[in-house]
């Protein structure tokens, strides 16, 4: 057995206790430590990629137990990839929280973050429902942590809605976990498809149901718009160097929804045709609406990045929903570049609200400026999908892969709409924050209205502001790789969509043809 | 048998989801632990109700036996729910020391937007 699959999990899940038990009253080593585990994380992950692309489906027993019965990791190029986007959001992500001093602002930063990766890992890496579920709760109750990290009234309170809806969620998934037993009596995926392709048509109310109620748990991870209510009160409230990984963790939704909707309910699959896709696509379209409208109104940058995070989820899905391999690989595409634009905007967010309060309102000039008013037109030029950034591509692949659909006029409006509000919300806010702060009469004026209200956080200043720039610098750098190496990229999603519909070896690869 | 359990499991959820719908904190997290309650229920009945029967396989097909693995299920989503529901507990009672208030709503002007 090939004991790499399960290192991503293994190495926060060793890191994580060891930081609060040895670690506990070193700061300075409890930051080398989390470092040297996201690289750590880095170089596994590049190892499964490097696996994972000659197309072979690996697995992992645990415990050496045979497939149905025992848990196993599924080392896919799908999973390989989602992996791969943790470790290279989570390293800028811990250098940035270092450099601005979050991870001093409460206790066992590094730890949470640790357990968090070891949450997303897994979550991306099992090949057993009731697993999924099991790595769903590590990185939640991580996210808890995180989301809380620094305390404060508002903070707090925030913290309950979220905790509340995401117990919500979690019983919701243990309901549609059940369903599904019942009706197949195995909750191993590979094992899940087999039955329900056995199941005839006739019998499957119950089955269906299990299949509806999953895609409403996935659809509350991935912020799809009637049960996105949760996500920019937390994360415009939630530390936003926490809120730029929670980035991912929006695409961990996508990524179940994917994967359950190919593998076990796939387009093939006779009882669960049109189900999904039927309720996905007005969903992701109203959710991209719902993004873009929420980037122009919001009146505090924190919340502006939230809306920013569904509107490109928004997109995302509406590429997931179409269940084609193009549009699947188009989709990849884009959950790559909107975990690094996303989290990108919810990095220079924070610059802001440090140094000037995050209101949307013309201020006195802040530090730095210049510096923070250029990533942010970057981010912004990423986050609305303009040319010459990894968005335009990505915009352009799922339209592309829209063409042949019934309702690809209204896709395209619906994308290209989003994408006009989007600009000019981000624009607005751009301007508003970065160029009339410069126009004495316009700053006097305001003043007098707004400044009491908005008390900037009395933060410590930031300890290594050149680490901060630096990890920003490494995600746009990640933003310009993905659209220079574009044609290597889309080749790379090509052959994870082509993998994901052909079910059967992953099938054959889990259960090893124990079932003919 | 399976009437009695439908109805009780039916009954849990109905208060739990009614009583998460209130706006105060201790309201919701009671509600909460309901509907954990009515979804360990669930899950306990999915490998089928069958009583006095051992949760082994055993090789007489006469003797009737109980799946064990939703009993496998519902420990483990029995420790979860218990620590999920102390973790709310904690982070609402720290809410409630640092602002004054149980409700479970963002004061509006802190909010800093029209959201919702």
């Amino acid at each position: 057995m090939n004991h790499w699959i399960i290192a991503p999990i293994v190495l926060p899940a060793i890191l994580a206790p060891f930081i609060i038990m040895v670690l506990r009253h070193h700061l300075d080593l409890q930051r080398v430590f989390s470092v040297a585990g996201s690289v750590g994380l880095l170089a596994i992950a590049a190892t499964l990629l490097a696996q994972a692309s000659t197309g072979e489906i690996q697995t992992y027993e645990l415990g050496n137990w045979p497939a149905p019965f025992g848990i196993v990791l599924v080392l896919d190029r799908l999973s390989a990839l989602m992996v791969g986007l943790t470790a290279m959001l989570a390293l800028p992500v811990v250098l940035y929280a270092i450099g601005s001093g979050w991870d001093t602002r409460g206790q066992h930063f590094h730890a949470l973050f640790q357990f968090q990766l070891m949450g997303v890992t897994g979550a991306f890496l099992t090949g057993d429902a009731f697993n999924l579920f099991v790595f769903f709760e590590v990185l939640l109750i991580a996210s808890y942590g995180l989301m809380t990290h620094g305390g404060g009234a508002v903070r707090l309170k925030a913290g309950v809605q979220y905790v509340t809806f995401n117990l919500l969620g979690s019983t919701l998934f243990l309901f549609a976990l059940g369903t599904l037993y019942a009706v197949t009596g195995t909750l191993n995926m590979a094992d899940l498809a087999v039955r329900v392709a056995e199941i005839p048509p006739e019998d499957t109310a119950l089955l269906r149901v299990g299949a509806v109620l999953l895609l409403l748990v996935f659809a509350i991870k991935a912020a799809v718009l009637p049960l996105h209510f949760w996500l920019p009160a937390s994360y415009a409230n939630a530390p936003l160097p926490v809120a730029a990984l929670f980035a991912i963790m929006t695409k961990v939704g996508a990524y179940s929804i994917l994967r359950v909707y190919t593998l076990i309910f796939g387009p093939d699959v006779a009882t669960t045709e049109g189900l999904v896709g039927d309720w996905l696509l007005p969903a992701a379209m109203l959710t991209l609406a719902v993004g873009a409208i929420g980037i122009l109104g919001a009146r505090q940058i924190g919340r502006l990045a939230a809306f920013g995070a569904i509107a490109s989820m928004g997109t995302l899905l509406i590429a997931v929903s179409l269940f084609t391999p193009e549009a699947t690989a188009a989709a990849l595409y884009y959950t790559a570049h909107s975990t690094f634009a996303a989290a990108l905007l919810f990095l220079i967010a924070d610059m802001v609200m440090e140094r000037r309060g995050g209101a949307i309102i013309p201020q006195s000039p802040m530090a730095q400026t210049g510096l923070i008013a250029s990533i942010f037109f970057v981010s912004a030029i990423a986050m609305a999908g303009m040319p010459p950034l990894s968005g335009f591509v990505g915009k352009l692949l799922v339209m592309d892969a829209a063409r042949h659909v019934d309702h690809y006029a209204t896709i395209w409006a619906v994308i290209l709409g989003g994408s006009f509000v989007t600009i000019v919300g981000l624009a607005r806010a751009g301007s508003l924050i970065f160029w009339k702060s410069h126009d004495p009469a316009y700053v006097q004026a305001e003043v007098v209205n707004e400044e009491p209200e908005e008390a900037p956080a009395p933060a410590a200043p930031e300890p290594y502001p050149g680490l901060a720039f630096a990890s920003v610098f490494v995600l746009v750098a990640g933003l310009a790789a993905l659209t220079i190496f574009a044609g290597p990229a889309t080749k790379y999603t090509g052959g994870i969509a082509a993998q994901l519909f052909a079910p059967q070896d992953y099938i054959t690869a889990v259960l090893k043809g124990e079932k003919e | 048998m399976e009437a009695l359990f439908a109805s009780a499991v039916g009954v849990l959820t109905a208060a739990g989801i009614f009583l998460i719908l209130r706006r105060r904190t201790f309201p919701v997290i009671l509600g909460l632990s309901l509907l954990t309650y009515a979804v360990n229920a669930f899950l306990f009945a999915t490998g089928r109700l069958a009583l006095n029967a051992p949760p082994v396989l055993n090789n007489y097909k006469e003797v009737a036996y109980t799946d064990p693995l939703p009993q496998a299920l519902v420990l483990t989503a029995i420790v979860i729910s218990f620590g999920m529901t102390a973790v709310i507990v904690m982070i609402a009672l720290s809410a409630y020391l640092s602002s004054k208030t149980d409700h479970i709503d963002l004061p509006l002007a802190e909010e800093a937007g029209e959201d919702e």
